[in-house]
């Protein structure tokens, strides 16, 4: 087992992934940029180093120095976390040249699945069903026209790099998918560095259920059933929930494996999770791929007791899974919600300093922060700030504990999206499990 | 003279006026990038430019004058 592990992320991911190190008694080495000197993920390190100025490709993309940092402490692997580095293949190469152990799966896999137009390519290739729409990068906006005018209007015009919802838009005629080609590919090359643009079919209210998978290296692949993540604004997850109340028992098994399916095609390898959209008939289509731990992992771990980042640095170290698909049990239900420093109405972004933070107590609330009081927001991050995860012994409980958990949760000093949070929890329709990602449009004021 | 103040702490991602240019009120003139997204920022006042005071891929903080109109 490994004696050093350094963490190449921050907020909230960081601390969490620290927090399951100390468990199994894992050193500890966390790097920070100078907007994050007082962050709570470098007060729990073991060590902590600066990595550079505020700006990520300063800092947190800074692969060189974070290698550096990591040879010079005696780092043995290092955990990526989600988002930054955690899908870079180049990097994940630079582990292994560095003689570091990058706790995910294989360079060549990452990179695979990395752009969303490939790993479509890839999945078609394995007999899973894919969301309709391109298998090529579009060379520019008029062959968009060209294409979607075939396929049909709406469409949804996406980044092949992209994550967090940045570089995909739904466009409704050809004036709305030329502005949104332009506009998207310079936000998508500036924020992944990869301009390269395709069209899916926009699916009519779609549902966003994902596969949580974990393999080891030596290829025993499970499914940990699903989540349901279709409340969602600016095409980015707001309110995940385990199990989905949509889908049967023969769809999950199904879904469950297609994602091994899928999973054992590519060679895939730790956690990962394979993201469907469910249609009002319960066909599913594969969306894409991430290799590597979701925000809303949370939600999975409380259902089936498992520890995943655990699982992730034992499948790492070499170890083959202790767990059988016939040994998993579920229990309950589970929500999470992210909690964005943010306007609730606009979305307009809301950072400054946090002069009050009181949370919520109980056995059914979970807590992840990556803040605390007196901690400044600053603007040049995601703006997730804490998730708070509530479960009960049914669905309806647990939406009961999640509005309990809501009203006590007090954040002063900068806006959140709180009150849109509560709006959510209240509100009939998520009480009747009418989420598709329609809702935040359909449902709020 | 009127001034174009910054609404929220980020970094100048695009200036989308020069130096002269005549402006309307309501007319976005910059647009910033703070924790992933684009705010366009307005002017108040309609005028002509007189000063644009920062540069892209500057960072600033909320209140900062980005544009000078008179």
């Amino acid at each position: 087992m490994f004696k050093k592990i350094l963490i190449a992320n921050r907020g909230e991911i960081a601390v969490r992934i620290m927090r399951t190190c100390r468990l199994m008694g894992i050193s500890t080495v966390g790097i920070y940029s100078e907007a994050d000197k007082n962050a709570p993920h470098i007060k729990m390190a073991d060590e902590a180093y600066l990595v550079g100025g505020p700006r990520v490709n300063e800092s947190y993309l800074n692969i060189d120095k974070i290698l550096e940092i990591a040879k010079e402490t005696g780092t043995e692997a290092i955990h990526p976390g989600y988002g930054l580095l955690a899908e870079n293949a180049a990097f994940a190469s630079k582990c292994e040249e560095a003689g570091l152990v990058f706790i995910g799966p294989r360079p060549e896999v990452i990179a695979r699945m990395g752009s969303k137009i490939e790993s479509r390519k890839t999945m078609m290739q394995a007999g899973v069903l894919v969301v309709p729409g391109l298998t090529y990068p579009l060379p520019d906006a008029d062959e968009a026209v060209k294409v979607v005018e075939e396929m049909g209007y709406p469409a949804m015009l996406k980044a092949s790099a992209g994550g967090g919802g940045i570089g995909m838009q739904i466009v409704n005629n050809e004036a709305e998918l030329r502005q949104a080609f332009a506009s998207n590919q310079k936000r998508a090359t500036d924020f992944f560095g990869d301009g390269a643009m395709y069209v899916e079919k926009y699916l009519e209210n779609p549902r966003h259920i994902e596969i949580q998978i974990l393999a080891d290296n030596q290829g025993n692949t499970l499914y940990l059933w699903e989540r349901e993540c279709s409340i969602q604004r600016r095409h980015q997850k707001v309110v995940e929930e385990a199990p989905s109340s949509f889908i049967d028992e023969i769809t999950r098994q199904k879904m469950g494996e297609a994602a091994v399916k899928a999973a054992k095609s590519i060679g895939y390898s730790n956690a990962g999770t394979i993201e469907f959209l469910v249609d009002s008939h319960k066909n599913f289509y594969f969306l894409e791929m991430n290799t590597r731990l979701q925000v809303e992992h949370p939600v999975t771990e409380v259902i089936t007791g498992l520890d995943l980042v655990e699982q992730q640095i034992k499948i790492a170290s070499g170890q083959t899974l202790d767990l059988s698909q016939a040994d998993l049990q579920r229990q309950g239900h589970a929500i999470e919600v992210r909690i964005y420093a943010e306007d609730p109405k606009t979305f307009f972004p809301s950072p400054g300093k946090i002069t009050k933070l009181v949370l919520p107590e109980g056995s059914e609330v979970r807590h992840e922060l990556g803040v605390e009081e007196e901690s400044q927001v600053t603007p040049f991050y995601d703006p997730l700030i804490a998730k708070l995860t509530v479960k009960g012994s049914n669905r309806d409980e647990a939406i009961t504990n999640l509005q309990k958990a809501l009203a006590d949760y007090q954040i002063e000093g900068i806006k959140t999206n709180i009150p849109m949070l509560r709006e959510v929890a209240a509100h009939q329709a998520f009480r009747d499990g009418d989420t598709t990602t329609n809702f935040v449009a359909k449902y709020l004021k | 003279m009127s001034k174009v103040i910054s609404t929220m702490a980020g970094n100048v991602w695009k200036i989308l006026v020069s130096v002269g240019d005549q402006i309307e009120e309501g007319q976005n003139v910059v647009i910033l990038e703070s924790m992933k997204m684009e705010i366009h920022i307005a002017a108040e006042k309609s005028g002509t430019v007189r000063e644009i005071k920062i540069n892209e891929s500057e960072f600033v903080n909320e209140g900062d004058v980005l544009i000078e109109l008179e």
